[in-house]
């Protein structure tokens, strides 16, 4: 199961970067919104999947899962939400200005 | 008394809050931001004395014990930052006023200003990797808030750029927080430290490498050699109280998390590691000092000049003995005062002459003679003159070199200082001397208001150069407890 999601997180890093790499902004904001999806996919993995086993050691409970990894994707999904929204914001604020969606003609110039 | 702590995080948070409440009424904003930011330097001023009288303190969030909760450790290089950030924001805070528009300051200036300054403090104060995350992405999100204050063109395609490089690198943090859980199943800095320890030799190879992946993720942060390429133009285009802000805070928390997770958790593999940082230093230091000469925007030189003195920094960590680590942490904090000055003084002298191009300026000092003498004192404490901060720091990193028997890194080191000092130098040969310029401001008060926060900064610079005897001591105090680690250890896993 580990290495299934492994994998998955991988192929989610991969897509992720390919589409940074890409011109268009959009694909820009998509690509990082697929790693961070990977990278949250990763941090469940690294604290050993369980099925069926509550997050919580109480009384009689011998098989638990580790509650700690679902905290910080918890707290890692909320951070990245809101810069997405906000690199959303930008993006299209950039775009109105610059009137170019190139990363291209992004570079600026010299003489500003 | 352990809950003083949380101080330098909680009130710059509070008063983001109320500040937030009247954005429109800058009659009210200003001087209760000034106000605010009087009173928590004094409270900084308190709690560092009782830092450095009663021994460091450290708060377990909620009553967890560590490792279950978050711990916030102000320990003795810590709480030093933290003063060292209050005192830039409270220089910047008198600042804006004047440097801004009302419209920049209206649109919650002063909120994000008071949330960068928490993060920031948080970053520094935290004892916990995954709770750095979490203030490296509150200073993020109060910078992203800064950066597009003014919504000009080139600077929102130049946050555009900053952004990403940031959020790109803040997910390889998350990966790599990962990844140390896995292998020690902890996130506490000092028990991950413990438990990294007690690894057998042969595997810790893995160790070795997760350092190096979280070492690039803070260099990405602190602009190390090959990482720095965002940095001038996006730290160049927003307005020079925020470039300060960034200048001096942003990267000197990036520098700071090297020099905390390489002091206490990975030490077992330094041939690797720390040698690794020797050579980026010195590559960082040419990279950022030939920057610096290949301009004439004068707010660019000094941007750059932010490059090198990283590669300062980092040069110090990667000796790893105690004169290179005291000189590291003189050169951190004097650094951060002397960037924050120069940064505001360049945006007084951009006022002043109307342009940023070098080549269009001259005999700004006959205008403004205390705004080209105190830019005459930043080039010298910069570049490391005697008797000024700056030269105290070199010569303990020089001197930790040559005790490692470092030839070609104290060579470098010391030609790109001479460099540094070409470039700063130039700005004043060109711009403050010569035949007055057409073109100067029509508004000298405007020019004298700025030059205020930058004369105390400037003061404070030369202190910590003239009065390095009573400062240097501490410092001292500061490398020999880093590199004896285990007084972090036990006072955050004592419970």
């Amino acid at each position: 199961m580990e290495i299934i999601m492994i994998v998955l997180a991988a192929i989610l890093f991969a897509t992720g970067v390919y589409n940074i790499l890409q011109k268009q902004l959009l694909r820009i904001v998509i690509g990082t919104v697929l790693i961070s999806h990977g990278a949250h996919l990763f941090i469940l993995t690294m604290g050993k999947l369980k099925r069926g086993a509550p997050p919580v050691e109480v009384y009689g409970v011998t098989e638990y899962a580790d509650p700690l990894p679902q905290a910080l994707i918890l707290t890692s999904i909320v951070i990245s939400f809101g810069v997405t929204s906000f690199l959303l914001v930008l993006a299209y604020r950039a775009y109105k200005l610059n009137q170019t969606d190139n990363m291209e003609k992004m570079r600026g110039s010299e003489h500003e | 008394m352990n809950n003083l702590a949380i101080l330098p995080i909680i009130l710059p948070i509070l008063a983001s809050v109320i500040v937030a409440f009247f954005p429109g009424k800058l009659n009210i904003v200003r001087p209760l931001s000034k106000i605010f930011m009087v009173v928590f330097l004094g409270v900084m001023l308190f709690i560092t004395f009782k830092v450095y009288s009663d021994g460091m303190i450290v708060l377990q969030g909620g009553g967890w014990d560590a490792p279950f909760g978050i711990s916030l450790v102000l320990d003795y290089l810590s709480i030093i930052l933290v003063l060292t950030t209050y005192v830039i924001a409270t220089a910047a805070v008198f600042y804006a006023p004047h440097s801004l528009s009302d419209q920049q300051e209206k649109f919650y200036f002063y909120t994000f200003f008071f949330l960068l300054i928490s993060g920031v403090s948080g970053a520094f104060i935290t004892g916990d990797l995954f709770n750095l995350f979490v203030f490296f992405e509150v200073l993020l999100m109060a910078s992203y808030g800064l950066i597009v204050l003014g919504n000009g063109k080139a600077q929102l395609r130049e946050s555009l750029k900053y952004v990403l490089i940031n959020l790109f690198s803040s997910m390889l943090f998350v990966t790599t927080v990962a990844f140390i859980y896995s292998l020690v199943g902890t996130v506490n800095m000092a028990h991950i430290a413990e438990r990294v320890d007690s690894i057998p030799a042969e595997d810790q190879g893995i160790v070795t490498v997760i350092g190096i992946l979280l070492f690039f993720v803070f260099a990405v942060k602190a602009a190390i050699f090959p990482l720095y390429y965002w940095l001038p133009n996006s730290y160049v285009v927003p307005n020079p109280v925020v470039s300060a802000l960034f200048g001096a805070l942003l990267t000197k928390v990036g520098i700071y998390s090297i020099f905390r997770v390489f002091t206490l958790i990975f030490v077992h593999d330094t041939g690797v590691t720390h040698q690794l940082f020797i050579w980026l230093a010195m590559l960082t230091m040419i990279f950022g000092v030939i920057g610096a000469l290949s301009t004439n925007n004068v707010k660019l030189i000094i941007t750059y000049n932010i490059i090198p003195a990283i590669g300062f920094i980092l040069m110090g960590i990667g000796l790893f003995n105690e004169d290179g680590l005291s000189g590291s942490i003189y050169y951190l904090m004097h650094d951060m005062v002397i960037k924050a000055a120069l940064f505001l003084l360049i945006g007084a002298l951009i006022v002043a002459a109307g342009t940023k191009d070098l080549s269009q300026m001259s005999g700004v000092i006959q205008r403004f003679p205390l705004l080209g003498w105190l830019f005459f004192i930043g080039s010298l404490v910069l570049a490391g003159i005697p008797p000024f901060s700056g030269f105290i720091g070199k010569l303990l990193l020089l001197r930790g070199a040559l005790d490692q028997g470092e030839i070609l890194l104290t060579v470098v080191a010391l030609l790109s200082s001479l460099l540094i000092l070409l470039s700063m130098i130039r700005i004043f040969i060109r711009g403050f001397w010569g035949e007055k310029m057409e073109g100067m401001t029509t508004n000298p008060s405007k020019v004298h208001a700025l030059t205020i926060p930058a004369t105390f900064l400037i003061s404070i610079s030369i202190y910590l150069g003239v009065g390095a005897e009573t400062v240097l001591p501490y410092i001292d105090q500061i490398s020999s407890y880093l590199l004896e680690r285990t007084e972090y250890i036990s006072s955050v896993l004592k419970g």
